[in-house]
Parts: structure tokens; C-alpha cells; sequence
């Protein structure tokens, strides 16, 4: 029984699943039309005559090319390393300060969480000059590090744990401390274990912020070898493949392939997670 | 979370109680509070505060990356960027992106989430094959969209040449490569809107819908009319400004298909900071468009989380 209405009669039924197949169909289209070409040999792409599958197949060719070529593994290497680097900082920054802030009672905690929510307000591409200026001076240019520095500390991710370590009754808490668990033991063994819907959610909302981003990298790295894939696939259409499509999309493929395989898999945490940073 | 303490008499328990409830402050409180929230606190004063003060004493300076001196030249940076004809031509084609995008998302989201609530099949996976490009990599999927709006190999022309629509040389052509992008735009952040409407949907209370049912109202549309977008209201709203934001930092895109081309038809806020920030290097001019793009993002945000605010009291 849906909420807006009752039973839909057949004919209705039929008309929704039809609506919602062609622009389900608009939505997926990209994505098939991206999968059809990286199977194409170059006549085929150029041909304008359409077809779906391939006459003759060339995925080995054009995948072959992208591993190649362009150093793809090297690119998604990268960005599982950053990826993994940034959202372990983040929790291990984040995660006490929320507790703080959320159970604690100390002078000054409105204003410390005051300078979160002015953090919150900040579209982080405003910070790019002055954190580029630091990363100079500290030397951190075109490194990991340089990758990874500026989003070690996440407004949101306290935000986030703020909140939800404030539904945790502080009973909880106070049993804790009779136990003899100190505040970091807490933290670690207590309050984060409890917390893990918003861990999950806080994770993938990190993970594919920072597996699609190319703004900062652009900025942050030169080299090709430290370049996350987002960058790393921009670079091989800027370059010399600008043209072979059949290359690109098989480049474009394995970069959101793992995304889109662990969304498949976990649908309703990824809505949750991505779309939790709006409901601030 | 049965521990020693509370299997003290019940007299003893609650003075014990009493001095750890919260908020009464213990001693050593503090202590720990600076070791838990210190590191947190230090970094972002390190990379969001102190950068959002150096951003805007930039913005006074003439400062170019490389350059030792630096002179503070007041709002001279602010005159030449409304004097520039590349700002005024970018801030022009943000707003003309934004509004583009902003009520093609709004609607089209809208418009998919009453489809797919208005029946209990498949839900779950028309709500995913929606959502689906709000998450796949943007910097990968531009390519695909050039593959697909190529003037002469692309899906789009070969299908409006066979239909009798007009064709184009979409992201090379002045007149189209705005629209072309937002289209890009919308069919990334609609599924983005959708949930967003889903969620505002599912909070709707039941009641009401079964008062209209009383009152006569028991048409679709009816209830559509007098009870699913008048409640709709408040998150609608919401919606409109948290896409007006996305839309407003556009920037993988441009950076990918057009470069701010042709001419300038493309330019955007966030690609000419980008630009002249780290391509000309002219620190103090970018510094200058940084921090109207900051204006405009922080009063949205400002609005949004008044907006959610209200919500909250509407319940």
C-alpha cells in the first residue's frame, strides 16, 4: 500500500513502470553507450551507423591500452591509498572531538563547536590558495602528503558523530568510567562501536568525495605517479588518446567500476551516506 | 553496561549518580576535553580558519605566486574583476548554468520521486538506476558525454538527424555548449533531488491523506493537489537551494570538455579561480573571485540551514 495513494489500477501501473523505464533508460544511457564503445575497434566507433555490440570485439585492445598506456592501475592504486589515508585521519581526528563535544561539559565547548559550524559553511575549493601557499612552504607539493593534508580534519565527520554520539544515553558513559575505561577507551571501545550507522555513512560519503575529486589534485600533484584516477583519467583525454575513444572508455569504465560495484551492493548505505552531508 | 556502582544502596547510588550526571563539571574534565577535541580544534584552525583570513588578506594584496613583494592595493583586485570582461562573462554563465540546472533537477527529481511512491513495485531499483550518476565519477563520465555529443560519431546527432531534430557541434558552439553542459548537470543531480524528495514524501503523515480521503479527495491527482505538494512545500525549498549550490560549484565539466570555451561561453566561477589562480598564477586576482564565490556559497548554505531549521519546527 503506497502512501501517497491506493493500489494503483493496472493501467496506472503500467504507465508508471513505462515512464519510469525510459528515464531510468535516459539516466543508465551514458553508461551503456560508455560500456558498447570500449568494446569497439576504431572503424566501428567512427562508423555512424548504430549498434550496440560490437562486429568485431576489441575489448582486450582497448582495456589493454588503458592499463597500458595510461598507467590506470597506478592511478586507482593511488586512490585507494589517499581514499584509505584520508578516512583514517578523519575518524581518528574527528571521532574524540565529537565525543567531546557531544558528552563532555567544559568552558568554551560552544565555542569550539561554533568553529566546526563555521567549517561547515566553507566550500572547501575557497581554502585552495592559501592551503596550495602552505603545502609550499611546508614542502608538501606534489607528494601524498600534499593529497591527503588538507582534508585530515572533517567539519561534517565531527558534526556527524556530534550528533549521533549525543543519542548515546550518557548512562552509557558513566558506566564506562565506574568500569575504569579511560576517555580515549571510551571513545575507541564505546562510543564508536555504537556509532557505526554513522561510521558507514560518514565512509562512503569520504571515500567517493575524495575517489571522484579533481579539483584539489589538480592543484596538489604533477606527477603522473601520485595522480588519483579521477585526475589520472583527465589527463589521459588531455593527452595524445584525446581522440581514441575506445581507450578512454575503457579508462573511464575501470575508474567507476568499484564504485558503482559497492554501490550495487550496499544501495540504501550509499543513498544514506551521500546524501547525509546535505541534512546538516 | 551492569557495573559495580549500581549495585550500591539505593541512597549511596544516587550521590554517586549525582556527581557523575552531565552536565556538572568533574575535575580533570577539561583536561580531557583539551586532549580529545585539541588536535581536531588545532587543524582546523590550521586549514579552514586561518585560510579563510588569508584568503581574504590576499584579496587586498597584488600578490602573484613566485613574486616576493607584495603591496596592499585595497579594493583594486575587486574593480578589476567587475571591470574584467572574463569575470562578468563567467559570473554570467554561472548564473545562467544554475538556473538551468537548478529547476531542470527540481522538477525532474520531483517529478520521479511521485512515480516511483506512487506504487510499491520496484522501487528500490528505479530509485538506484536514478541515483546512479550522482555517484559514478564526473571527471569519467565528462568523457562520455563528449563521446556522446560529438557533431559527427555522437549518439545525440545521429538521433536527432533521424528524428528531423536540429544538430550541432554542441560543446564548440557558443550558442549551445551552456545548455549542453547543464544537461550534464541535471543528469547528475537528479537522482541527488529524487532522494531528497523521497525522503520529504515518506514524512507526509498518513492521517492526512485518509482526511482527504473523507473530505472526496480519493483521485490521485486530488490528493496530489490538496495534500502531497502542499506538504511538499517546506522540501521543496530545501531541495531548490542544496542544488543550487551543487550546481553553483560546477567545475569538472567545464574543466574537461570546454576549458571556459569557446571564447569565454563556459567560463565559470570556480574555473576562472582556478585559472587565474594556478595557470596565470595571479594570487591577489583569484583571491578576489574566491571570496565572491565564498559570499555566494555561505549565503546559501546560510538559507539552507535556516530552511532545515524550519522543518524541524514544522514536526
Amino acid at each position: 500500500m503506497s502512501r501517497t495513494g491506493h493500489r494503483l489500477s493496472w493501467p496506472a501501473a503500467i504507465v508508471r513502470h513505462a515512464l519510469l523505464l525510459a528515464s531510468g533508460g535516459l539516466m543508465l544511457l551514458p553508461f551503456v553507450w560508455m560500456v558498447s564503445l570500449s568494446l569497439k575497434p576504431p572503424g566501428e566507433i567512427f562508423r555512424t551507423s548504430f549498434s550496440l555490440l560490437p562486429e568485431h570485439w576489441y575489448a582486450i585492445e582497448n582495456f589493454g591500452k588503458a592499463l597500458t598506456a595510461a598507467s590506470l592501475p597506478r592511478y586507482m592504486a593511488n586512490g585507494v591509498l589517499v581514499c584509505v589515508a584520508i578516512l583514517a585521519l578523519q575518524i581518528l581526528v574527528c571521532a574524540p572531538c565529537a565525543y567531546a563535544l557531544a558528552k563532555l561539559e567544559f568552558r568554551g565547548r560552544d565555542l569550539l563547536f561554533g568553529l566546526v559550524l563555521v567549517g561547515l559553511l566553507i566550500p572547501h575549493q575557497v581554502l585552495a590558495v592559501p592551503l596550495f601557499v602552505l603545502g609550499y612552504s611546508l614542502g608538501l607539493l606534489n607528494s601524498y602528503a600534499a593529497l591527503i593534508f588538507p582534508f585530515v580534519v572533517s567539519p561534517f565527520g565531527i558534526f556527524l558523530f556530534r550528533q549521533f554520539f549525543r543519542s548515546i544515553p550518557d548512562d552509557v558513559v558513566h558506566a564506562a568510567r565506574l568500569d575504569g575505561l579511560s576517555e580515549f577507551a571510551i571513545v575507541w571501545r564505546i562510543m564508536l562501536p555504537m556509532a557505526m550507522p554513522a561510521v558507514m555513512a560518514f565512509s562512503i560519503f569520504s571515500v567517493v568525495a575524495h575517489w571522484n575529486d579533481l579539483f584539489w589534485p589538480l592543484i596538489a600533484v604533477k606527477s603522473p605517479n601520485l595522480m588519483p584516477p579521477a585526475l589520472g583519467v583527465a589527463i589521459f583525454h588531455g593527452g595524445e588518446a584525446s581522440t581514441e575513444y575506445g581507450p578512454l572508455m575503457a579508462g573511464a569504465v575501470l575508474v567507476i567500476l568499484p564504485l558503482v560495484l559497492a554501490f550495487i551492493v550496499a544501495q540504501r548505505w550509499f543513498i544514506e551516506g551521500l546524501t547525509s552531508a546535505s541534512l546538516k | 553496561m551492569i557495573s559495580p556502582g549500581y549495585d550500591a544502596p539505593p541512597g549511596r547510588a544516587n550521590v554517586d549518580r549525582s556527581a557523575w550526571v552531565l552536565p556538572t563539571r568533574r575535575p580533570g574534565e577539561v583536561l580531557a576535553a583539551v586532549a580529545l577535541a585539541g588536535p581536531a580544534i588545532v587543524l582546523l584552525l590550521i586549514l579552514f580558519i586561518l585560510p579563510i583570513a588569508a584568503i581574504i588578506a590576499i584579496a587586498l594584496t597584488d600578490w602573484q605566486f613566485g613574486t616576493k613583494s607584495l603591496h596592499f592595493v585595497g579594493m583594486a583586485n575587486f574593480r578589476g574583476i567587475l571591470a574584467d570582461n572574463g569575470f562578468v562573462a563567467s559570473l554570467r554563465n554561472t548564473v545562467v548554468y544554475v538556473s538551468i540546472v537548478m529547476p531542470g533537477t527540481v522538477l525532474g527529481g520531483l517529478g520521479i520521486a511521485l512515480l516511483i511512491e506512487s506504487g510499491n513495485t520496484l522501487r528500490d531499483f528505479y530509485r538506484a538506476i536514478h541515483f546512479l550518476p550522482f555517484m559514478a565519477t564526473l571527471a569519467a563520465m565528462a568523457i562520455v558525454w563528449e563521446a556522446l555529443l560529438h557533431p559527427t560519431i555522437g549518439l545525440v546527432n545521429s538521433t536527432f538527424a533521424s528524428v528531423g531534430l536540429p544538430t550541432a557541434n554542441w560543446l564548440r558552439d557558443e550558442a549551445t555548449v551552456l545548455p549542453a553542459l547543464a544537461v550534464i548537470g541535471i543528469w547528475q543531480n537528479l537522482g541527488f533531488a529524487m532522494v531528497l524528495f523521497l525522503a520529504g514524501l515518506k514524512s507526509i503523515p498518513q492521517d492526512l491523506y485518509d482526511a482527504a480521503d473523507i473530505d472526496g479527495a480519493d483521485r490521485w491527482l486530488d490528493r496530489l493537489m490538496t495534500v502531497t505538494l502542499p506538504m511538499l512545500g517546506p522540501v521543496a525549498m530545501f531541495v531548490v537551494i542544496v542544488v543550487a549550490l551543487r550546481a553553483f560549484e560546477v567545475f569538472d565539466t567545464v574543466q574537461i570538455l570546454t576549458q571556459g570555451g569557446p571564447g569565454h561561453a563556459s567560463d565559470v566561477l570556480l574555473h576562472t579561480l582556478y585559472r587565474e589562480s594556478f595557470e596565470f598564477l595571479r594570487a591577489g586576482y583569484g583571491a578576489a573571485i574566491t571570496v565572491v564565490f565564498l559570499l555566494v556559497a555561505v549565503t546559501l548554505t546560510l538559507i539552507q540551514a535556516r530552511l532545515i531549521d524550519k522543518r524541524v519546527h514544522y514536526q
